[in-house]
């Protein structure tokens, strides 16, 4: 910066103004670099300068000196050169007096330090907007993230999930999800994105929505990540990708299947010490068409899993150690109080990293404990269920209409809405008409078998007929265009409508009966 | 037998022909449904099927009104439907019934749409 004072002109009294284009010139010309020599001796003697008679080898004061300057007042803040004031002639053309000096050096004592503080005000307000930009950034993406996880863990016989994530103050890209699936199978997937704040957020929503879609559409967990990974690639920014395990476990028989892509290893603590189920994989959005190897373990009663994200195996002391892979897996085998294994990593992670270490990364974890045996949890599976009605009807024309309006007498009172109701009865209708012609083939002696039950959480119905041998096939897609073209039977509708208005179908064959049990939730679901 | 049996009236005063349904369209609608069909050929306009009294289809039902829609396209003719519950109309969009004959929410919405 540079001060200075209007000069002075022979002919009148009047102060002229200053032509802008000399000005600039000026103002460039008498810029002080660094190294001319000028500025090591402003700052040494740090009060004004009259520089007629001064003694350097300095371009910059020849410059100033022939602009006329006299004086060159330094203004000295901490011991740096922030500027200084030029002064030309004094107007009366006398020189400037002890007092002249006195009064520019106290001003210029003054300068400084305020045009110091202007300089630290100037920077700060800079940092807290760009504070204030980051902090908005950084509620957008905790946001994202929060409206995205699971708001419930699912409840299923036998089993506890428990769930834990807590963003750092960057928020990462941690995820984790739970996707209920047909035949009592759950899905359960942990990931994290590369990155962090909202772009991080962004590219875990949509890997969040393809894995939803992909584990709608395929029944391995290879297959779900293939699909996605040949989506994600497409999608994702450059230099992003997405690490994520998938697992589906089958709750009734506690078989689980899991496909890893690059996430950290599943642990799962059994009586014979803990499992590590290693399977490979690239990890989601780096290259299409890659293979995601699978490993299948099944779980015994008391057997645990944990899934983590390296927020957690990446934790730091104070001393710099990461927690590591090590002391998670020695905290997994270990015994807990209260079946707590969350709180317990959770703990063991704070431990090693001392209290008051800002987290790194985010932490999440994902812990599923099979708590009963297959038959325990089949038990209770059933006892869960209250009896609403058993009858039975002839095999004969028509007669799905009683077994219709008996059932929906029969769940009356449970409050199902309404659209699901009639979903319910057509469902019904079909299987007992189904019974009557194929299973009974319409005789009249035979009668067809209803059994109405009901959970907290859905409504079974069972319908028997005697034809054990009569299997049904699984229900296709009719072809409307083929059956209106005359090429295939206009009929052909009734499983295919089954399927479409419950839950759940399942068919047993013992005792010689045949029976197929339709499920459908009181809520949600379909 | 259980349920409302079937029957069937032609209108085919209006622009379009309607062919009105009543009872259960099930099996037992089969003759009758045939029998209105051959009524209403040749009658005026679009062929519109009147569900207003009707409250169980079920999907020997469907497989019958497949027929009909089979039977009106050979003559090139339009279908339309009105009078359907909520959940009817959900089967007939599932089984893509609904994307060959055009639904409306009732006879004045059937009518108005054809003049």
């Amino acid at each position: 910066m540079q001060l200075r004072r209007r000069q002075k002109t022979e002919t009148t009294e009047e102060i002229p103004e200053v032509d802008p284009v000399t000005a600039t010139s000026m103002e460039s010309q008498a810029t002080i670099p660094v190294d001319d020599p000028l500025h090591a001796y402003l700052v040494s003697v740090a009060s004004p300068v009259e520089i007629a008679d001064l003694d350097l080898e300095s371009e910059t004061l020849e410059t100033i000196r022939e602009s006329g300057v006299e004086v060159v007042i330094p203004l000295i803040g901490q011991g740096d050169l922030m500027g200084a004031l030029y002064l030309g002639g004094r107007l009366s053309d006398q020189p400037y007096s002890t007092d002249d000096r006195k009064l520019l050096s106290s001003l210029a004592a003054q300068v400084a330090p305020a045009m110091q503080v202007a300089q630290l005000v100037r920077e700060q307000q800079a940092e807290a907007k760009e504070r204030e930009r980051i902090q908005q950034e950084l509620q957008v993406a905790a946001l994202i993230q929060q409206t995205l996880l699971p708001k419930d863990l699912p409840q299923r016989i036998g089993w506890s999930v428990d769930a834990f994530y807590r963003p750092a103050r960057s928020v990462g890209g941690d995820f984790y999800d739970f996707i209920d699936l047909d035949d009592g199978r759950l899905g359960v997937t942990i990931g994290d994105v590369t990155d962090k704040g909202v772009p991080a957020a962004l590219v875990m929503a949509t890997c969040r929505s393809m894995l939803r879609a992909a584990a709608s559409r395929h029944d391995t967990p290879g297959a779900v990540l293939a699909e996605v990974n040949d989506t994600l690639v497409e999608e994702i920014p450059p230099a992003m990708f997405v690490t994520c395990l998938y697992a589906i476990i089958d709750t009734r028989s506690g078989s689980m299947t899991i496909a890893n892509a690059g996430h950290n290893l599943p642990y799962i603590r059994t009586e014979n010490g803990v499992v590590e189920l290693r399977a490979t994989g690239m990890p989601l959005g780096l290259m299409v068409e890659m293979p995601y190897e699978e490993r299948s373990f099944t779980f015994e009663d008391g057997d645990v899993m944990v899934l983590t994200s390296d927020g957690i195996t990446e934790a730091h002391s104070p001393a710099g150690e990461m927690y590591g892979f090590g002391r998670l897996l020695g905290r997994v085998a270990a015994p807990v109080t209260d079946g707590d294994m969350v709180g317990a990593v959770v703990q063991d992670v704070e431990n090693h990293t001392g209290p008051d270490a800002e987290q790194e990364d985010d932490i999440t974890l994902v812990v599923v404990r099979r708590t009963a045996s297959a038959e325990e949890a089949a038990e209770v599976f059933d006892s869960a269920f209250d009896v609403l009605a058993t009858f039975t009807v002839p095999s004969e024309e028509g007669n799905e209409r009683l077994a219709i309006d008996q059932m929906a007498s029969a769940v009356g009172g449970l409050g199902l809405e309404e659209a699901r109701l009639e979903r319910l009865k057509t469902a019904v209708g079909e299987t007992v008409m189904n019974a009557i012609e194929h299973g009974n083939e319409y005789q009249a002696n035979l009668d067809v078998g209803v059994l109405v039950e009901a959970s907290d959480q859905s409504i079974r119905v069972k319908v028997s007929d005697h034809g054990v041998d009569n299997d049904i096939d699984d229900a296709v897609t009719p072809d409307l265009e083929a059956k209106l073209a005359g090429e295939q039977n206009p009929r052909g509708w009734g499983l295919f409508l089954i399927g479409e208005m419950v839950d759940e179908v399942n068919t047993i064959s013992d005792n010689g009966l045949h029976t197929v049990e339709l499920v459908m939730n009181r809520e949600g679901g379909r | 037998m259980p349920g409302t049996a079937f029957d069937a009236t032609i209108d085919r005063g209006g622009p379009d022909t309607v062919i009105e349904l009543h009872g259960d369209v099930n099996r037992a609608a089969q003759e009758g449904l045939a029998r209105a069909y051959d009524e209403a050929e040749g009658g005026p306009g679009r062929l519109l099927l009147d569900f207003v009294d009707v409250d169980y289809i079920n999907s020997t039902g469907i497989a019958l009104i497949v027929g009909v829609l089979a039977r009106a396209r050979a003559e090139g003719r339009d279908v339309g439907a009105f009078g359907l519950t909520e959940h009817y109309r959900e089967l007939f969009q599932i089984t893509r019934l609904s994307d060959f004959m055009t639904i409306y929410d009732d006879q004045r919405a059937a009518v108005a749409a054809g003049s």
